[in-house]
């Protein structure tokens, strides 16, 4: 299933471009983007530590491929850190283990969500303070306009007299 | 007047952020390793996987780690500048052969020349993950108490041996 599926996107990845069969192989493309992902078995048969495992794969960056998970790269080291993950969750390892392990060597860097401390406060805080400065702003305006004499109001009204 | 001036200055500095950030280097991750104790390893020898290399062998005197393979770009364009650095220093090169084909690794050595005092055989990686590698080439310096004082992402070159290696090394006491 999977050969014949690798070697489609293969071909759809080389007419990319060109006319009618770029658009074609375009629309296969987009098949192969999800159909590429990742091992071909699951990890565990424990349901509960392959559930561990694929929460654990997708908050792993691939610091190769910057803006994918571990759970969505083929690239060489992303399936080596999946390997671990496996192995370490195998040794009995718990998540907390295993993400101070990846970051122990790679930094935090690789972890998708940032940990809440002074340097990210600003980050985490962000969506917050927009919202507020962008309310704050809009109450600024409204109570102003609110405040000036009603000029449409006081046109209309002769309009209509 | 202030109406304009408020939002004309967040402008100005939006663009001077933008500005600065230009130049700024989002490609290298900086390293966790630096100032603490360079991870171990015991890896058969390439070529000769009947003997081992440990990084305990090379405790107590200060050593490069490069991380290369033959599938890797930056590595071939970096290859002359570590047999330059090799010529220059008495400092030992450590080579991590990383996710490669032996073969293929010893031929690239009889082919380009050997920089390295010894190469360790990292088939399954798992050496380069203790040691954060995420991209090849990359070059760590650990000092003579085992501790990783600096690594270059990206090809070695003169300038960077020179302006970095170099000093860290004198401060060591090794003569570089």
């Amino acid at each position: 299933m999977r050969d014949p599926l690798r070697r489609a996107c293969g071909w759809a990845g080389s007419w990319a471009g060109l006319g009618w069969s770029g658009l074609l192989s375009g629309l296969l493309l987009t098949l192969c983007l999800s159909a590429h992902a990742i091992d071909t078995a699951p990890a565990f048969s424990d349901p509960a530590l392959q559930g561990r495992y694929d929460h654990l794969i997708r908050e792993l960056r691939c610091v190769q491929c910057r803006s994918q998970s571990i759970a969505d790269s083929n690239v060489g080291l992303a399936a080596d850190l999946r390997r671990e993950v496996r192995e370490l969750i195998a040794a009995g390892r718990s998540d907390q283990e295993i993400l101070d392990y990846m970051t122990d060597r790679y930094g935090e860097y690789i972890l998708y969500s940032p940990p809440v401390k002074p340097v990210t406060w600003l980050l985490w805080a962000a969506p917050v303070l927009l919202v507020l400065i962008g309310g704050g702003a809009a109450a600024l305006v409204i109570v102003r306009k609110s405040r000036l004499p009603d000029e449409d109001g006081a046109e209309n009204g002769s309009g209509a007299a | 007047m202030w109406r304009f001036l408020i939002p004309a200055g967040l402008f100005v500095a939006l663009l001077a952020f933008f500005f600065a950030s230009l130049d700024r280097d989002k490609e290298t991750l900086p390293s966790p390793l630096i100032g603490k104790p360079a991870p171990t390893f015991e890896l058969p020898a390439l070529g000769d996987p009947a003997r081992k290399v440990a990084s305990s062998q090379f405790a107590g005197k200060p050593y490069v780690l490069n991380v290369w393979g033959t599938w890797c770009v930056g590595c071939r364009q970096e290859h002359e500048v570590l047999l330059e650095i090799a010529r220059r220093t008495q400092v030992p090169i450590v080579g991590l052969n990383w996710k490669d084909d032996s073969a293929a690794a010893q031929r690239w050595l009889q082919e380009l020349g050997n920089p390295y005092s010894v190469v360790a055989a990292d088939e399954e990686g798992r050496a380069a993950i203790d040691w954060g590698v995420y991209g090849a080439p990359e070059t760590f310096l650990v000092d003579a108490r085992g501790t990783v004082i600096f690594k270059h992402i990206a090809p070695m070159t003169l300038e960077v041996w020179e302006r970095d290696f170099v000093p860290l090394l004198a401060k060591a006491g090794v003569q570089p």
